[in-house]
């Protein structure tokens, strides 16, 4: 046991000096720019480096109501579209399901072809049915979206809206947000050091779903008022208009992923804030034809269904590129810009959780935790020392190494240091000592039931790493469990106990071991005082 | 050098002969504990009730009814308002707020901000966070799930790594230093959040660890003197393993104690369960799981291996007797 050959003294050595030299760059500001190789640092959680926690919330129902509706749409073009073409009317898409009617009843075989063809053939790409599509009464078709099309919809909703979201967040210029997708329909975002997180949350609120459709100027304003429209247009809230509502056609001239570009300008003559926006080839193409052929009529401007303004075509439009106005400040036409540059949202997001902590709190924090930490350390190697003698400064130098040690492994794993993280770095040192003092009380008890000095010491080590090994398992556990099913902070006090515990059990253990032995072999002691 | 020794050698305290009167105690206080946690009820955060925290700080110390009357202006529900620390800084806690979309309590926030910083100059928000009641309602399952889960685990490896009445044992000790905890919480009302999870869970972890290392000397203690009295061999045990209980536990406490001083306030109330841990961990570590192993029976020697050669040479080799 006592027995350490010199390879092993200079492996332990190295071990531990390689694991506390990655500390080093976390710990002394400003060094990391200085060195040739970027070595990796711990983060500062949100709690300490002051930010915003953000829980984003997909509506799952708001994916199926929208699938069902382009289910809707997509039907109606492909039977206009047949030879001969298929007539259907008494569309609804109400209840998750879409049903519609076919005028002639023996076109029942061609339109379940066609609609077989554009739900994925029966089978999709994992061989499961995304719709299904049932025929009542002969010549009604009802679409009912399966759950595992249903989850599938929303998987995809989902990763399109991760990527959304971080290209929103990028634009905004925050230094490394963090996004994960959590579960079937959440985000996690976490962007730190932003002092005030409104103008992200207003960003992340707007699904930017962009549309031009052209004012349906037949309608019947009283009708209208009790939310009809006629076959084929909609009614649209207009905020700021005469009656507060407006009748627009079904199908747009223009979408949001027609554009190129969108940037915040100022309205040449009024100085008023405006996003200018720039088509791609296939939607200039379109605004021109449309434009070209409605020319005095007017046209919607709709940001997530609810009408921007409804400007007169006064000439065709051919350059590809318009503006919109509608009583900006620069601050919300640089947000609107914004999104859609970035796309819009295939599902609305709501802020479900979110915790934020302003800069001088993390500041505060930070200060605290080092000198309750520099403190602790200093109580209990003072307390070691004068309870344990020599055994006592060889647990106190692993203890020291040991906070380093911890350190350099939260680093090279690039974990987080949150404020229970720091609790955690405190109680860690706490606890290590613990593995010591086993050790140290056996020793005691051995040498005073009579054995000499190296078999105590050799049955203390023994016959305590035994119950350390058991103890620290135990504890283990209950870290692993809080790393699993915690969130946030707590997790990144699983994250330093469990290194904790690791480390621990090296520097209490080995590296004291082989102090004593060095100290046992050069000094051949007689008597120890402990 | 004269050494520093807080438990002098050879003490030979008889534990086990108050274990009528703990068993007594521990019951009597556990259902204190459980009346005070149910009819009291816990004083949840932020995180496990649904709604908004927001941590103001002042230039100077504010009246606290004057921030009261600003705030209910502000029509965003009853408002429970705490002073932390020095008093400059203030904990304020609304409601979820009516619509529960996140516009509702966004423009609770900024409401509340705007109107402070309009009647006090100077304050500035520390920290502010919201959780909807479906969120909330999720971190008190998953909470929930992690205790019981962790208890479940500790108790199976101990199990697995000694007798079952070691396990048994154990689980009933732990369940004790949990119900402790509760109450304590139930009584001082301090706010139970998501960090008080992870204090119940590491004092759950260091009591186990306080019990394995007693449980392992007492295994030892049963293979060493296999004649002994069962109350004798804890007994024994439980003062062998006595200055280490007490080291380790002044140890962390003296860890804990700079945390609980300097550590920051918003730490204060996870520092303040961990302490209360240490103390009830270690209670129940002699006389909850100890006490608990005689009565369920637990001998020293295994059925029909009375006359087993023991396993390693060295305990067996050279039978120190008991010290007493």
């Amino acid at each position: 046991m006592l027995d350490f050959p010199r390879w092993k003294v200079v492996s332990i050595w190295a071990f531990l000096a390689v694991l506390v030299a990655l500390a080093i760059p976390s710990v002394v500001p400003g060094l990391n720019a200085r060195l040739p190789v970027k070595i990796p640092t711990i983060n500062l959680g949100l709690d300490l480096a002051g930010g915003s926690y953000l829980l984003l919330e997909a509506d799952t129902n708001d994916v199926a109501a929208t699938r069902v509706e382009a289910m809707r749409e997509q039907v109606q073009t492909e039977m206009r579209r047949q030879n001969p073409r298929i007539e259907i009317g008494d569309i609804s898409s109400r209840g998750g399901q879409l049903s519609f009617l076919l005028r002639d009843p023996s076109q029942v075989d061609a339109a379940r072809e066609r609609l077989l063809a554009i739900t994925g053939g029966g089978a999709g790409m994992t061989g499961q049915r995304e719709w299904d599509i049932q025929v009542v009464d002969t010549s009604r078709f009802v679409l009912t979206p399966t759950q595992a099309g249903l989850a599938q919809a929303v998987d995809r909703a989902m990763q399109d809206a991760t990527e959304v979201v971080r290209r929103r967040i990028d634009e905004l210029g925050t230094r490394e947000p963090t996004i994960i997708r959590q579960g079937s329909n959440r985000i996690v975002v976490q962007v730190p050091g932003l002092g005030n997180p409104q103008a992200l949350k207003d960003l992340l609120g707007k699904t930017a779903k962009l549309e031009f459709k052209l004012v349906d100027q037949n309608a019947d304003p009283a009708q209208l008022a009790k939310g009809q429209a006629p076959a084929g247009s909609q009614v649209l809230p207009y905020p700021g208009s005469q009656f507060g509502f407006i009748a627009v056609k079904r199908s747009a001239i223009i979408t949001g992923d027609m554009l190129s570009d969108a940037r915040q300008e100022f309205e040449p003559q009024t100085n008023a804030p405006q996003v200018s926006i720039t088509f791609d080839a296939q939607g200039g193409r379109r605004f021109a034809r449309v434009t070209q052929e409605n020319v005095n009529k007017p046209f919607a401007i709709i940001l997530d269904n609810s009408v921007i303004s409804a400007p007169n075509i006064n000439e065709p439009i051919l350059g590809g590129r318009a503006a919109i106005n509608g009583g900006f400040t620069t601050e919300s036409a640089n947000a609107l810009a914004i999104a859609l540059r970035s796309g819009k949202l295939p599902v609305a997001l709501k802020v479900v959780e979110e915790s934020t902590v302003g800069p001088d709190l993390g500041k505060d924090s930070i200060r605290a935790g080092i000198i309750a930490s520099a403190v602790a350390v200093a109580l209990v190697v003072a307390f070691m020392l004068v309870t344990y003698g020599r055994f006592g400064a060889y647990a106190n130098l692993a203890v020291v190494i040991n906070v380093f040690v911890i350190l350099g492994v939260l680093a090279l794993i690039g974990g987080t240091l949150t404020l229970p993280g720091i609790a955690g770095f405190v109680l860690t040192i706490g606890t290590a000592v613990d593995a010591n003092v086993l050790i140290n009380e056996r020793i005691r008890e051995e040498f005073h039931r009579g054995r000499s000095v190296v078999q105590s010491i050799e049955l203390g080590y023994k016959e305590a790493s035994r119950t350390i090994f058991e103890a620290n398992v135990t504890h283990a556990i209950s870290g692993i469990i809080m790393f699993l099913l915690g969130s946030g902070p707590v997790k990144g006090f699983a994250v330093v106990l469990l290194i904790g515990i690791a480390t621990s059990v090296f520097t209490a253990v080995t590296f004291t071991r082989m102090l004593v032995a060095g100290w046992v072999r050069r000094t051949k002691p007689k008597t120890i005082n402990i | 050098m004269k050494l520093l020794k807080l438990v002098p050698d050879n003490t030979n305290i008889d534990f086990v002969r108050l274990r009528g009167i703990a068993f007594g105690l521990t019951l009597l206080l556990s259902v204190i504990a459980v009346g005070l946690t149910v009819y009291k009820g816990l004083n949840f955060g932020v995180d496990f009730e649904g709604g908004l925290m927001i941590e103001e700080r002042f230039a100077a110390q504010p009246p606290i009814d004057q921030v009261r009357t600003v705030i209910e202006q502000q029509n965003v529900g009853d408002a429970n308002i705490q002073p932390i620390g020095d008093g400059t800084t203030l904990s304020i806690r609304l409601p979820v707020q009516s619509g529960g979309d996140e516009g509702a309590t966004n423009a609770a926030v900024k409401k509340v901000e705007a109107a402070l910083a309009a009647k006090f100059p100077g304050a500035t928000f520390l920290r502010y966070s919201t959780v909807s009641g479906k969120v909330s309602g999720e971190l008190v399952r998953n909470g929930a799930i992690a205790i019981v889960l962790a208890i479940l685990g500790i108790g199976l490896f101990a199990i697995f790594r000694f007798e079952w009445q070691f396990g048994v044992s154990t689980i009933v000790a732990i369940v004790h230093d949990l119900l402790m905890t509760l109450g304590f919480f139930a009584l001082t009302q301090f706010e139970f959040d998501l960090n008080i999870v992870a204090a119940v869970l590491t004092i759950i972890g260091y009591s186990i660890n306080d019990k394995i290392v007693i449980d392992d000397r007492i295994r030892e203690n049963m293979r060493r003197y296999r004649k002994m009295e069962m109350r004798e061999i804890i007994n024994l045990s439980v003062n062998e393993t006595l200055p280490r209980t007490v080291m380790t536990s002044v140890t962390i406490l003296l860890a804990l104690g700079a945390l609980l001083f300097l550590g920051g306030h918003v730490l204060r109330g996870f520092t303040a369960a961990m302490i209360l841990g240490i103390f009830v961990g270690t209670y129940s570590s002699i006389y909850v799981s100890s006490s608990l192993l005689i009565s369920l029976g637990l001998r020293a020697e295994p059925e029909g291996g009375a006359a087993r050669p023991g396993r390693g040479g060295i305990e067996n080799a050279e039978r120190v007797g008991p010290r007493n």
